[in-house]
């Protein structure tokens, strides 16, 4: 690793290796549980958080607006129509489940590899996905137009006899994303049980401990209990890597199953799980890098982290512009017409601008800068590109969608497809709900695993014999 | 069975490193101690391994649910697709496997995901809002912040209430407390 550019005196360096420290120096035990555990407990709210809340709270609430007026008016009010019968909806649910795939994908495969580092992250990256997965399940929801009916996809004994359709790829979602959404939850939850022991036991006001205490479900820290605990995190980790892999491969699925140009591609799946991976790195940068500064929380969430998640963004990023390229690739090789026209118009045509911004918030900018460490640990630069990339990734998903379906076989069947302002609002209170429940995350939950963190502690060592086990009764 | 001293449920040593905790778990343990246990605020393996807990049975717990789940969704959509439901769809056969391997794959995982989770907690006898090592002074300031205990059981034939004392006190404990029920 290149190291010649850091000051030997800088205390986030690791003296021995040359490497930045996973956490700083000083750490103890009761430090981590007060640092993490005061930011939960603490009775007074600051003004600055309750003023945030209140925008993100504003802003959730054109959602509600939306939403019901959708439902009064029915889906015409969006810009769908022929051609383009999917429009933003399909885009934002694909684009906000995709952001969720880091959170499972640093509590899991990270978990699974055995990265230390993922401990200081992995909570607020989960919850990120939570929060996410709520987001990105409200468009099909609503999308279906009739709300209320959407309990007929699931395969329930119902008076008019008729079964859900098993053979298509838009069932299977149903199961993907609610199995992701259970799972994520579950995950979640048992990550916290101990965490919540710590908040009952520290908690002063009576309501937080019952309610605390609730939570934690009587634990205790029995070393058995541990033992089952780490045995059912890392199954829980092993189950949901495919699953991650799986949610996103059939949400691909949705559209490489049609025979559509641009969508009837067999390169799908692994370039949506790139991509969702991607801009869910990108996410938990443009959450984290806020959170550690207004929490102080630069010792638990260091540079390192933002440094290896921009390797991990560099890789994706990698791995995506590569799934760009063998759409353009296939697209000549194929010979086919329709496949080339629509490639053509994707990039030349009316909509091109947006493949233009894709490749260059994507592609361009990210993967020529990443390469630097001095930029790579350039906290603000890093926000700043993460705020790029996910802008990208959405209109990966705008290209995707639009450009494909609005000019298809025939030429009198084409048209246009610009959003109206309830496609907007119903988007932006997305993000306004996501900010608003992350928001309530961080002022009622542990946001950083404390017996993850004090478990990479030096003190956590077991050393073979001291001075103190030979001590007898003082 | 060993008649269990009255209303004591055992003896609690308090230490502040993992290393000690675990030096005298297996010294304990070595000492002919079965009913015992560790509480520590994280995860200690070698704590686990000193008190001679080395299996357990999460994981049979998951693949069951696990296998559970793959069948009923498999069986669930050969059954309505043959027969609840046969949709002709461009002349594919009703029972075309390929195509519900997914939502099985899916309920798999789902299963498996709820029983790791949920097993876990079953055989932790969990919930348990109430536990007599609650009442002891020093438990619930330290066990789940700094502290690392090893309790030793009143159900255990080799408790007494001096003796366990001393034994606990020569591994040189921060303190030594009495848990009552």
């Amino acid at each position: 690793m290149a190291t010649k550019d850091i000051k030997p005196q800088d205390p986030m360096i690791d003296p021995l290796t040359g490497e930045f420290r996973v956490l700083a120096p000083g750490q103890t035990f009761k430090s981590v549980t007060a640092k993490i555990s005061d930011i939960v407990l603490t009775p007074k709210t600051s003004l600055g958080f309750l003023g945030f809340l209140a925008i993100a709270g504003s802003v959730a609430m054109l959602v509600l607006v939306a939403v019901t007026w959708l439902f009064l008016k029915g889906v015409g009010i969006w810009a769908i129509t022929q051609p383009v019968a999917w429009g933003f909806a399909i885009i934002n649910f694909v684009w906000w489940i995709g952001i969720g795939h880091a959170g499972t994908l640093i509590s899991a495969i990270l978990l699974l590899f055995k990265q230390g580092w993922r401990n200081s992250i992995n909570r607020f990256a989960e919850a990120m996905t939570i929060f996410a997965v709520v987001c990105a399940g409200m468009f099909p929801l609503i999308h279906v137009g009739r709300p209320w009916l959407s309990y007929w996809l699931f395969p329930l004994p119902l008076t008019m006899n008729v079964w859900p359709q098993f053979r298509s790829p838009l069932l299977w979602d149903v199961f993907a994303v609610s199995t992701y959404a259970t799972i994520s939850i579950v995950f979640w939850y048992m990550g916290m049980i101990p965490d919540f022991g710590t908040l009952r036991d520290r908690a002063k006001s009576k309501f937080a401990q019952y309610v605390y205490g609730l939570l934690s479900v009587g634990w205790r820290g029995s070393v058995r209990h541990w033992m089952r605990y780490e045995t059912a995190s890392l199954l829980l980790a092993g189950l949901a890597t495919p699953l991650v892999l799986s949610v996103h491969t059939v949400i691909s699925f949705d559209f490489a199953v049609a025979v559509l140009p641009g969508w009837h591609t067999t390169i799908f799946p692994p370039y949506f799980v790139a991509g969702a991976i991607y801009s869910g790195f990108a996410m938990v940068l443009t959450l984290a890098i806020p959170l550690r500064k207004f929490y102080h929380l630069e010792e638990l969430v260091t540079e390192r982290h933002i440094d290896n998640m921009g390797k991990v963004m560099l890789g994706t990023g990698g791995i995506v512009a590569y799934g760009y390229g063998m759409e353009v690739f296939m697209a000549w090789y194929s010979a086919s017409h329709w496949e080339f026209f629509m490639m053509w118009n994707r990039m030349f045509g009316p909509m091109g601008w947006s493949y233009g911004v894709l490749i260059f918030c994507n592609i361009a900018f990210p993967l020529t800068t990443l390469w630097v460490r001095k930029l790579r640990t350039n906290i603000a630069f890093m926000f700043i590109l993460s705020l790029i990339v996910n802008t990208g990734m959405w209109f990966e998903r705008f290209v995707i969608v639009v450009t494909s379906l609005y000019r298809d076989f025939l030429p009198s069947s084409w048209g246009t497809y610009r959003a109206t302002k309830w496609d907007y609002a119903t988007f932006v209170g997305t993000l306004g709900l996501f900010t608003t429940l992350f928001l309530l995350f961080v002022r009622f939950l542990p946001m950083i695993p404390m017996n993850e963190i004090k478990m990479m502690l030096p003190a956590a060592k077991i050393t073979p014999k001291t001075e103190t086990a030979a001590g007898a009764g003082d | 069975m060993p008649v269990p001293v009255e209303g004591i449920y055992g003896m609690l040593a308090e230490f502040d490193t993992p290393s000690d905790l675990v030096r005298a778990a297996q010294a304990a343990y070595k000492d002919g101690w079965r009913r015992m246990d560790c509480y520590t605020p994280y995860p200690v393996e070698e704590a686990a391994e000193a008190i001679g807990f080395h299996k357990n049975k999460v994981p049979l717990v998951t693949l069951v649910g696990g296998l559970m789940g793959l069948c009923a969704m498999f069986s669930l959509e050969t059954w309505i697709s043959t027969l609840a439901y046969p949709l002709n769809v461009g002349g594919r056969p009703t029972y075309s496997w390929p195509a519900f391997v997914v939502p099985a794959y899916e309920w798999t995982i789902l299963f498996a995901g709820l029983s790791a989770c949920f097993g876990m907690l079953a055989l932790n006898g969990l919930p348990s809002p109430y536990h007599p090592l609650f009442n002891a002074p020093n438990f619930r300031s330290g066990a789940t912040d700094d502290k690392f205990f090893l309790c030793l059981e009143a159900l255990d034939p080799k408790f007494d209430l001096t003796e366990t004392r001393a034994y606990l006190e020569s591994f040189g404990p921060t303190s030594v407390v009495e848990v009552e029920y």
